[in-house]
């Protein structure tokens, strides 16, 4: 695999391209929301985010009872392609997950 | 049924002839109108080159459906109830996401639909589930609780006893009981393997 489009991008000089201020917006990571529903159980949201993400029961939990009483929770982050997997993942599952970049 | 239970590999359950058919009527259903959805899957010449499929854009316009296919970008109204400025882009990212997505999505979701199908006896006895299954079966009945849960519109108000006028009666009772099946086969999931610890 190449991604020839990236090494373009090392040759650019900053101080010339007035782009090159964006490009710490596209650097900043994705993160995984998991949001608040009335149906899904807390013991399946459980038991579903030490399945997916491979967390002990207590981290789990925590984040379970981050969603329940705040209202959502980051449950994962990294490169754009990774959230879109775990996003995906959770959707098989039935939770309400969305993407977003960190601000 | 009296829940679940754990046999070495397997969960075991035991449904009599109405619990069967109910579960196979109401799984039966979602099946069917996320086959609905993938007959309308726009036709695509170069996915038949390439393999690569496209899916739906628009989310679908049944709220029922909709939960079950979820938007991968969420975008909310600012506190004056008018969309922000990255609204655009966020909607633009959600429709090019669900075109990618939704198709694995639907072989996914019909994929545990035909598991239960499979493996639920048609009038009733025991079902035995390896731990495949079983995790088929919890998605499965999560995806029919989601859409019942949507169709009477419960919400974290919702009392555990309706009114006895209340016209969802019949249904919320349905609900209540799956509620109850899946919390059980979650239980005893976890009891045998690395999840109870």
């Amino acid at each position: 695999m190449t991604t020839p489009v990236e090494q373009e991008r090392t040759q650019v000089d900053p101080a010339v391209d007035e782009s090159a201020a964006e490009v710490g917006a596209e650097d900043r990571p994705w993160m995984t929301i998991v949001w608040n529903d009335p149906v899904n159980l807390m013991s399946y949201v459980t038991y579903v985010f030490q399945k997916l993400f491979g967390y002990s029961r207590e981290k789990a939990t925590k984040l379970m009872l981050d969603v329940h009483h705040k209202g959502r929770a980051v449950v994962s982050s990294g490169s754009k392609e990774k959230v879109e997997g775990d996003v995906a993942r959770l959707h098989a599952a039935g939770l309400w997950a969305t993407m977003q970049r960190e601000s | 049924m009296e829940g679940w239970k754990r046999h070495g590999a397997q969960i075991v359950g035991v449904l009599d002839r109405q619990e069967a058919a109910l579960v196979r009527g109401m799984v039966g259903q979602i099946k069917d109108m996320l086959d609905a959805r993938v007959a309308e899957q726009p036709e695509d010449e170069l996915a038949a080159l390439t393999g690569i499929r496209a899916g739906h854009s628009s989310p679908p316009e049944d709220p029922i459906l909709a939960r079950l296919l979820p938007d991968f970008h969420r975008v909310d109204l600012d506190e004056h109830g008018e969309l922000p400025a990255s609204a655009a882009a966020d909607m633009d990212a959600a429709a090019a996401m669900r075109s990618l997505h939704e198709p694995e999505l639907l072989d996914r979701k019909t994929g545990v639909a035909a598991v239960v199908l499979r493996t639920c006896p048609p009038d009733g006895g025991v079902a035995r589930l390896s731990e495949e299954e079983a995790e088929a079966w919890l998605t499965a009945i999560n995806d029919v609780r989601l859409a019942l849960g949507t169709a009477l519109q419960i919400s974290e108000d919702t009392p555990d006893v309706l009114p006895d006028d209340d016209p969802r009666g019949p249904h919320f009772g349905v609900y209540q009981w799956l509620t109850w099946v899946q919390e059980s086969l979650v239980q005893a999931v976890i009891g045998g393997d690395e999840f109870a610890s």
